[in-house]
Formats: structure tokens, C-alpha cells, sequence
């Protein structure tokens, strides 16, 4: 009893020691202030690579309240409560895949969006969540690291609904889902004969699914190789973009000056291809301190993920964590040519809402990991 | 929750931590590879990226110069450049372009053509281009649009400038005209330099002097977008104009020549003899030069292309006949240089002339015979067998070099393009071209300006005022001086001149006096233009369309016209104060002094302001 009473009398001072404003609103200060910046840099440059419509920024902006408010309404929510939800979350999204498979509309030449009247709404976003919940759910119930049998069921977790983006076609999105699944399995401790065993694996089924790629994305794969090869078709986006970039130099044309992008030159320049415009922008400079904030962030999610009392809780923050990198390195990668043109937006910057708003949900999950474990662990 | 052992949590931590360091590591090798490939495009290859983004973005394009105008030397506007309007529609700014189109067509004609036209161009422009619908609108059609405009937004009036030729006809083979640049004038001008031009001199002084008339380009810097929409001019160099072109060509003279031909086939150049200054230059019948500016159609072209008229055929300097009898003062000029021949030397004609040794009879025109005629006789009778003594004592190789320093068988270089040369036939001809030798025989024909022989009428009247100035051989041309359009001074062209020498410069006055014999002896060959206001010297001449057989006889009157002979005649006035030297050829017009002279009167008089009628027409029998 001493011990019991005294235990919670050290609780009860280290809350009132530690529980500041944030922790009582369940929020991570230094995470939320680099997300405000990221996105608000975001908004300076959707506004340049707009042309400067304001309404395109007043948009982005209502779709930011919208998916910070959720992220503190998620932050809310303790992990144990997540770590119930997991399951049900992923076996719904994987029925609406299916769903959107059967019934969906067809947007941009991919069945990608299901419409439910009031709002249309894209089943594989939630998957980008639900798959690295469920991972973790299913790796935390055993201590970790996982023996050979449960990593095949989260392999076979993962792929379901990674299948079923990649028929709609997203390639993208199931490049994030599947990424999501491993890097769970990675943070619990896959073995390294396993990573090696996977690695075999991929390059094993590359030539299938070689196979069965559509042409636009073999035609992808082809320009990513050599751009200079079709100048006006394919290519064009890969020599504009790095048109865009280089003649940033150092310092940048100055916000609102990029030629590339104002007169046009570069496509998708507030969606997909916006890191173009942070290059021809604000140059290098403005380059490496994007960076900068974008490593931040990861860090601390990282930092977060190892701080965690439980393995969910270190699952998840660590998963969602290193999904955002695969974002950023897959966007900029494209965008500068080191990998092939794969539609993933550049996090947090790019125009449009759902990803944000999936992102953005992500982080307040990472957050309520670390603002709800010192109150509920013992 | 499952009951976990304090190490065991420990060991989960501290592989969850072990793992996240490895990932960090990765993240961060990852971050510094993508910073190296910025590094790399932005630092290392930075000047290549922003030339080619420079080059993205700024386009140079060029600005045409507006082409010289041409007037005459009155001040007369002979080329002028002239605003058309054209109806043009900007596709992206208009909705509904059916109905627009439609709605267009009730106030201003739009026929199959335009729309057809307009279809076919607006597959090939950008959507913010504008495509014409209708071409050439009248005034009218104009402020009927304008008052309507306000129900079309998205189409324009759009003015584009024109070469016209407000005289057309009358001076179309001078002028020659200009037309849309080929394919084959593509490869001989300097593209750059007409960049933004469509139009090019085609002929004559159009094209002699395109150098002057056309002007030099100019620049604009622009920045465009992806889609080559002109956002803003960066920079620009203003295009020069190219020079107006001021002509001796006096539109009263060459208008009066013209009327003088009427409808008769033929031409007349007139040359001030003082400065060589081309007073008129004409060839009947002509064309009209505008029809070519914007392309002529197929049909037209066809029709006078293929008129048994010819009148896309420039006479004047193109059009070669054997000058006939108007040589004979050359040739008797040449005689008396070379010494074979004098003032008083005279010559039996019987009626013919033959070789010694060969029976071929070289016939004179007049079959019973002049008698004994001396050098004034034989040229002021138009004597052959005089001529062909002469020529036969002169031989082939001194009639050439002599002939040749009045420009006979070379061009006279006049500012008119795509002149001929003529040709004066020698033995170097006859062995280059023929393959054969020089016969003694040939040269009796070049004596009296048959055979082979030919020269241009525009030659035979340089040649006529080289005589009036007694050995000044002047180069003629056209264009007097030129003048940047707004300039206070005019840049004179230059005046080239030589020296013919005939040992003694009375020669030249016997000739003249001979040539003036023509005109005011009662036996003169062109005796009906004698004027009593100023003294003519003149000499007629019949060039042959076909060579008479031995035994045969010419009888005009039975001959087919077109095989008839041309009538030739120069003549300059007044004798004692050259002001104009003529040459006129009328096409199978029979006598030069029936049917040529009365021609070169009327442009005398015309030019020294003279006013008297011609004697009535009589028959004048000769040559």
C-alpha cells in the first residue's frame, strides 16, 4: 500500500511538473510548430505556383483547418483506443476497396473514388492508416521481435489491399500502403535474413510485375531512364522540373519570380511537381532548409516512437514516421530525377486535400502516442 | 494486456531503439543523396539549366521593315505600300463560333471560300492567334463591321500593308512587282534579314534594287509562355525602313509612249542621253502587277501566260530582234574609224551586192538600185549594198569590237532586273555555240543588222544616246536617288560612263548629219516626222521575222501578220542639244518609218512640250 500510495503521489507531482498547456491538450509542441511551418510554407508556395489566386489558397487553407483540427481531435484519442479500432478500421477499408473496385468512378483514367453522395471519398487514404495500425496491432500482441509465422500474416495483411490499389491503378498509393506494412515490420525487428529474404522476393516478382504494368507506367519507367528520349510526351515533366530546379542556382529566382513555373513550363506545378518551384524559387538555400524541417520531423517522430511505453504505441509512431520519409524521398526523388514519375505529392506542401488531411491524422496518432502513454502505462 | 517481464520490456525498447537509429541513418542518407543531386543541378549545372530556361521563356522575334515606296520623277507614287483590312477571329475569346460566324455573314458577304479558308488555317494556329475570315474588305465593309463590333468581341479588323501599284499596268515591266518569298529565293537571300518578311522584288526594278527597297530588320525580345503566348517585350530593336526610290521615269512621257502604241504590239524606251536617265521604258501590251502582289490565281495566270500577246513578255528589255537597218550609222561610224571607209567614198548599188567568186545575191530593199551613193546617201536611203561593201571590207572581227563598245550583245546594266544581252554575233560565237566557221557571207547580214544578230530595244536606245553625245556611252538607269524615308538628303545613284573613240570627233557629226537626213530629206526613210519646232536625227529599220528565199519577194499584205517584219526606229532630238534619244519597236508593224517613227515623234514631243500634228498617213515605201 506505501508503495502503491507513494507511486501515485510521484504520478500525480510529475503530472503537475511536466503537464503543460500541450500535454493537456494532448499535442507535441516542437512537432506541431514544424508541421505550422511546413504548411505554411506550403501555402506561400501554392500561392506562387497557383498565380497567385488567392482562391486556391483560401481553399488549401480551409482543407488545412479541416486536417489540423482532426489531427487534434485524433491526438484525443489514446493509443489503447486505437489499437481496438485497428482491425475493424482495416477490414472496412479493404471492403470499400473492394467497393470501389466494383463501383467506383473513374477519375483520370483510374477507379480511385467512391461516391457517396455527399462527399467522394478515396478508400485507399485510409488504408494508408488503417494498414500500419493493423501491423502493429498484430506484431504487438506477440513481444518482438516476431517469429517467421506472424511476419507472413502481416506480409499477407499488407498485400491484400495493396493488390487492390494497384488494380485500380494507383501505383503510388500502394507504393505508400505497402512501404507502411514493412516499415512496421521493420521497426519490430524483422530480421535481417528476412529484409534480405524480401529484397530477394522483390527483385524476383520485378520482371511480373513488369508484366502487368500498364503502359503509361512502363512508359514512366522508360522516360525516368532516359528524358531526352520523348521531349514533348513523357519526358517533358522530367526536363522541366530539373530545368526548374537547376536554373534556381543557390539563392532562387525570389517567391513569385519562378519563369518555369508562371509561364507555364513546368506541369502539375502546385500538385505533384511543386519541390520544382521550392527549387527554382528559392534555390538550394530554400532546398536544404525544407529539408531540414522535413528531417525534424522525422527525427522527433522517431524519438517519439522510441519514448513510447508500449510496443503499439512504438509501432505505429515509428511506421507513420518512416511512410512520411517515403513521401518526401519519393516526391523530391522524382521531381529531381533520381527515381521515376510515381503520382505522390510532396507532403504537406502539394495542393490538394486528401493526402494532408491523411497525413495530418497520422500526426495526431504519432502525437496522442506520446502525450497519452506517461498517463496510462502502470 | 499480457503480463511482460521488466527485462523483456527492456529488450523490445532497446531493439525498437536500435531499429529507429538504423532508420534515422537510412532517412538520412537518403536526405543527403537527394541534397547532392540538388547540389549537382543547382550549383554544378546551374548555368546550363537557366540558359535553358532562358531559352524556354524568351523568344526573339523579328520586326519587319516597311518596304521603300517608288516614285517617279515628278514625285508620281509608283509602289506605294497600302493598308487591307482583313476580318480576323481570335478563337479562344470567342463561345459560340458557329453561331459568331453565321451572325458575321449577315452583315459582310462570307462565301464557301472563307469559311473554307478560315477552317483549314485555324487547324493550324495556337487558339489566342487569330485566324482571317475575310480578306480584302472594302471601306465600307469596315465601318459596317466597326458599328457592330460591340456584338463581336473576339474579332478584329486587322490592317496589313500591301505593295500596290496605283498605275498598274503602265509601268508593270519596270517596276516588275514583288510576291510571296520561295523556296528557291529562300536559298540565295540572307533569311535573317527577312525574317518576318513575306514579300520579295520579283522583277525588274523590284528586284534590281530590293537591296535598297527593302530595309533592315528589327528585333523584339518577348516573353512568352509554354503555349507561345506574348506576355511582355523584353527588349527591342526597331526594324529600319527600307529607302524610297526616286526614277528619272517620267509617268507623262511613259504614258504618252503607250497611247502612241495603242493597241499595237511592241516597245519604246526613252533616254535622257545627258545623264542616261531613263525617261520611259514601255512594253505593250502589260499586265496588271497587282494581281501578283497576294498570289494570283491560277486561272488568271494561265490566261496571260498563255495570250498570243504576251504580256508578261518585257519588250523594252528583254524582248531581242535584229535591229535591221538602225545599225547602219554604227556600222558607218565604225567605217569611218577604222578607215574603211570616208565621208566621200561612194559605192555602186545595182540592186544587189555579191561576193567575189559566189553567186549569192545579198539584195538591197530597193530592187532597182540606189546608184551611187555615198555614206550620208546609204544611211539617210537605208542603202544595203553599201552596207554590205562596208562590212564585207570591214570584216567580222573590227564590226564585233566596234559594235560591241555600245553594249551591242552585252546587257547594258540598267537597274532593271532579268535584262538580255542580245547577241552580236563573231567568230568565237559561231565556233563556241554552232561548232562552225565564220563564212564572209555573214558578215554582209551583220552589216545591215540581220541573221544572227539581235539586240534589245532598250540596247538600240543606250546605243542612239551614245551617238547624241558623240561617244559618251552612258550606263542607263532608272532609279535617279534614294532616300531613307523622313532624311533630309537623298544618296544620288551613281552615273557610270565611258569614252567610245573613233579617232576623230567628226565622224560622229557626219553620222548625225546623215541620221538627220532621214528625217528632213525629201528622200529620208522617216521624212514624215520632220518636225518644223526642233531638228530630228533618226534612222529607221525592218527587222526580218523570217529570211526571204533567193527569188522571193516580201509582200506585206500577203504575209500572215505575226510573220510580218517588226518596224523599227531610233532617233534623239534636238540634233544640235541631245535631250532624248528614242528606240521604238512595233511587232510585225511593218516600216520603221511608216509604223515605228511616227511613234518616237509623238514621245519627242511630248517631252521637249512640242504640239504639232503629223502629216497624214501615207505609205512609205522603204527601209
Amino acid at each position: 500500500m506505501a508503495i502503491k500510495s507513494l507511486s501515485a503521489q510521484l504520478n500525480a507531482e510529475a503530472e503537475a511538473a511536466n503537464v503543460g498547456l500541450f500535454q493537456r491538450l494532448h499535442l507535441d509542441a516542437p512537432l506541431l510548430l514544424a508541421l505550422l511551418m511546413l504548411c505554411g510554407f506550403g501555402l506561400l508556395v501554392v500561392y506562387s505556383a497557383g498565380d497567385q489566386d488567392f482562391e486556391i489558397v483560401e481553399r488549401q487553407s480551409v482543407r488545412l483547418l479541416l486536417a489540423f483540427g482532426l489531427m487534434g481531435a485524433i491526438a484525443q484519442v489514446p493509443p489503447r483506443i486505437l489499437r481496438q479500432w485497428s482491425l475493424g478500421l482495416y477490414l472496412f477499408g479493404v471492403v470499400m476497396l473492394i467497393a470501389v473496385l466494383l463501383f467506383g468512378d473513374i477519375g483520370k483514367g483510374a477507379q480511385r473514388w467512391l461516391d457517396l453522395g455527399v462527399l467522394r471519398f478515396q478508400p485507399s487514404e485510409l488504408l494508408k492508416l488503417a494498414v500500419p495500425m493493423t501491423i502493429a496491432w498484430l506484431l504487438s500482441l506477440r513481444p518482438l521481435p516476431p517469429r517467421p509465422a506472424w511476419i507472413l500474416l502481416a506480409v499477407v495483411l499488407t498485400l491484400i489491399p495493396v493488390l487492390l490499389i494497384a488494380k485500380q491503378p494507383d501505383l503510388g498509393t500502394a507504393l505508400l500502403v505497402v512501404s507502411a506494412g514493412v516499415l512496421v515490420m521493420f521497426m519490430a525487428g524483422l530480421s535481417w535474413w528476412m529484409i534480405g529474404g524480401l529484397a530477394l522476393v522483390v527483385a524476383a516478382v520485378t520482371p511480373v510485375i513488369w508484366f502487368l504494368m500498364h503502359d503509361y507506367q512502363r512508359n514512366r519507367i522508360f522516360t525516368f531512364l532516359n528524358p531526352e528520349s520523348d521531349p514533348l510526351g513523357t519526358g517533358y515533366h522530367i526536363i522541366q522540373s530539373q530545368i526548374a530546379i537547376g536554373s534556381g542556382g543557390i539563392s532562387g529566382k525570389g517567391w513569385l519570380n519562378g519563369t518555369q513555373s508562371h509561364l507555364e513550363f513546368l506541369p502539375e506545378r502546385h500538385t505533384d511537381f511543386i519541390f520544382a518551384v521550392i527549387g527554382e524559387e528559392f534555390g538550394f538555400a530554400g532546398i536544404l532548409a525544407l529539408l531540414a524541417l522535413y528531417l525534424f520531423v522525422i527525427v522527433r517522430g522517431l524519438l517519439i516512437a522510441v519514448r513510447s511505453q508500449d510496443n503499439y504505441g512504438r509501432l505505429l509512431a515509428g511506421g507513420l514516421t518512416l511512410v512520411f520519409f517515403v513521401y518526401v524521398f519519393v516526391n523530391t526523388g522524382m521531381v529531381t530525377g533520381l527515381l521515376p514519375v510515381v503520382g505522390v505529392p510532396l507532403p504537406l506542401i502539394s495542393y490538394g486535400g486528401t493526402s494532408m488531411v491523411t497525413l495530418l491524422i497520422g500526426f495526431g496518432m504519432i502525437m496522442g502516442v506520446e502525450t497519452h502513454l506517461k498517463k496510462s502505462t502502470r | 494486456m499480457r503480463l511482460t517481464s521488466l527485462e523483456e520490456r527492456q529488450r523490445e525498447q532497446r531493439l525498437v531503439a536500435s531499429r529507429a537509429l538504423v532508420a534515422g541513418a537510412v532517412v538520412s542518407i537518403g536526405l543527403l543523396l537527394l541534397s547532392l543531386r540538388l547540389l549537382h543541378l543547382q550549383v554544378d549545372r546551374h548555368e546550363h539549366f537557366s540558359v535553358l530556361s532562358m531559352e524556354n521563356r524568351v523568344k526573339i522575334q523579328p520586326v519587319p521593315p516597311t518596304r521603300g515606296l517608288i516614285y517617279d520623277a515628278k514625285g508620281v507614287l509608283l509602289a506605294d505600300n497600302n493598308p487591307t483590312f482583313s476580318l480576323e477571329i481570335t478563337i479562344e475569346k470567342v463561345d459560340d463560333l458557329p453561331a459568331t460566324i453565321n451572325a458575321l455573314a449577315q452583315l459582310l458577304p462570307i462565301d464557301a471560300n472563307d469559311r473554307a479558308r478560315f477552317e483549314r488555317l485555324k487547324r493550324q494556329r495556337m487558339r489566342f492567334q487569330s485566324v482571317p475570315i475575310r480578306l480584302n474588305l472594302t471601306p465600307k465593309e469596315v465601318a459596317r463591321f466597326s458599328v457592330n463590333s460591340y456584338r463581336f468581341p473576339g474579332v478584329d479588323v486587322r490592317a496589313e500593308l500591301i505593295r500596290t501599284y496605283p498605275l498598274g499596268a503602265a509601268t508593270a515591266h519596270v517596276l516588275g512587282y514583288v510576291g510571296r518569298i520561295n523556296e528557291r529565293e529562300m536559298t540565295q537571300i540572307d533569311t535573317s534579314s527577312y525574317a518576318g518578311t513575306h514579300f520579295i522584288g520579283k522583277g525588274g526594278l523590284e528586284k534590281a534594287h530590293e537591296a535598297v527597297l527593302h530595309g533592315k530588320v528589327g528585333y523584339q525580345q518577348v516573353e512568352v509562355n509554354a503555349r507561345g503566348r506574348i506576355l511582355r517585350t523584353l527588349e527591342s530593336t526597331p526594324p529600319i525602313s527600307g529607302q524610297d526610290v526616286f526614277l528619272s521615269l517620267d509617268l507623262g512621257l511613259q504614258k504618252a509612249a503607250l497611247e502612241a502604241l495603242g493597241d499595237r504590239r511592241g516597245a519604246v524606251v526613252a533616254i535622257n542621253p545627258r545623264d542616261g536617265s531613263v525617261l520611259a521604258m514601255v512594253s505593250n501590251p502589260s499586265f496588271d502587277p497587282n494581281l501578283f502582289v497576294e498570289g494570283i490565281s491560277g486561272k488568271d495566270y494561265n490566261a496571260l501566260l498563255h495570250s498570243p500577246d504576251k504580256p508578261l513578255f518585257d519588250r523594252a528589255a528583254r524582248g531581242q530582234y535584229p535591229p535591221g537597218s538602225t545599225v547602219k550609222p554604227f556600222i558607218g561610224l565604225g567605217g569611218l574609224a577604222t578607215g574603211f571607209t570616208s565621208a566621200h567614198k561612194t559605192v555602186f548599188c545595182s540592186g544587189a551586192f555579191t561576193l567575189p567568186g559566189q553567186s549569192h545575191r545579198f539584195r538591197c530593199w530597193r530592187k532597182g538600185g540606189h546608184g551611187t551613193v555615198d555614206l550620208s546617201a546609204a544611211i539617210t536611203e537605208s542603202c544595203d549594198v553599201y552596207f554590205y561593201s562596208l562590212a564585207n571590207q570591214m570584216g567580222i572581227d573590227r564590226l564585233h569590237d566596234f559594235l560591241s563598245q555600245f553594249s551591242f550583245g552585252s546587257r547594258t546594266g540598267i537597274d532593271v532586273s532579268g535584262e538580255l544581252a542580245g547577241l552580236l554575233p563573231s567568230r568565237e560565237w559561231k565556233q563556241r555555240v554552232r561548232r562552225q566557221t565564220w563564212y564572209p557571207g555573214e558578215t554582209l547580214i551583220v552589216g545591215i543588222g540581220q541573221g544572227s544578230f539581235l539586240a534589245t530595244p532598250l540596247q538600240l536606245a543606250v546605243a542612239t544616246a551614245a551617238i547624241a553625245n558623240r561617244g559618251h556611252f552612258i550606263q542607263p538607269r532608272l532609279a535617279r536617288a534614294s532616300r531613307f524615308p523622313g532624311a533630309e538628303s537623298e544618296t544620288l545613284f551613281p552615273i557610270i560612263s565611258r569614252q567610245i573613240n573613233v579617232g576623230d570627233s567628226h565622224y560622229w557629226n557626219q553620222v548625225i548629219a546623215a541620221m538627220t537626213q532621214v528625217v528632213e530629206s525629201p528622200r529620208g526613210t522617216a521624212k514624215r516626222i520632220r518636225s518644223t519646232e526642233y531638228r530630228i536625227a533618226g534612222k529607221t529599220g525592218t527587222s526580218q521575222v523570217f529570211t526571204l528565199g533567193q527569188k522571193q519577194t516580201y509582200n506585206a499584205a500577203k504575209t500572215p501578220e505575226r510573220m510580218r517584219d517588226h518596224a523599227l526606229f531610233i532617233a534623239f532630238a534636238p540634233v544640235d542639244d541631245p535631250r532624248i534619244a528614242v528606240a521604238v519597236l512595233v511587232e510585225n508593224g511593218g516600216h520603221g518609218g511608216s509604223d515605228a517613227a511616227p511613234v518616237a515623234r509623238r514621245v519627242m514631243d511630248v517631252y521637249l512640250g512640242t504640239k504639232t500634228t503629223l502629216p497624214p498617213d501615207e505609205t512609205t515605201d522603204g527601209d
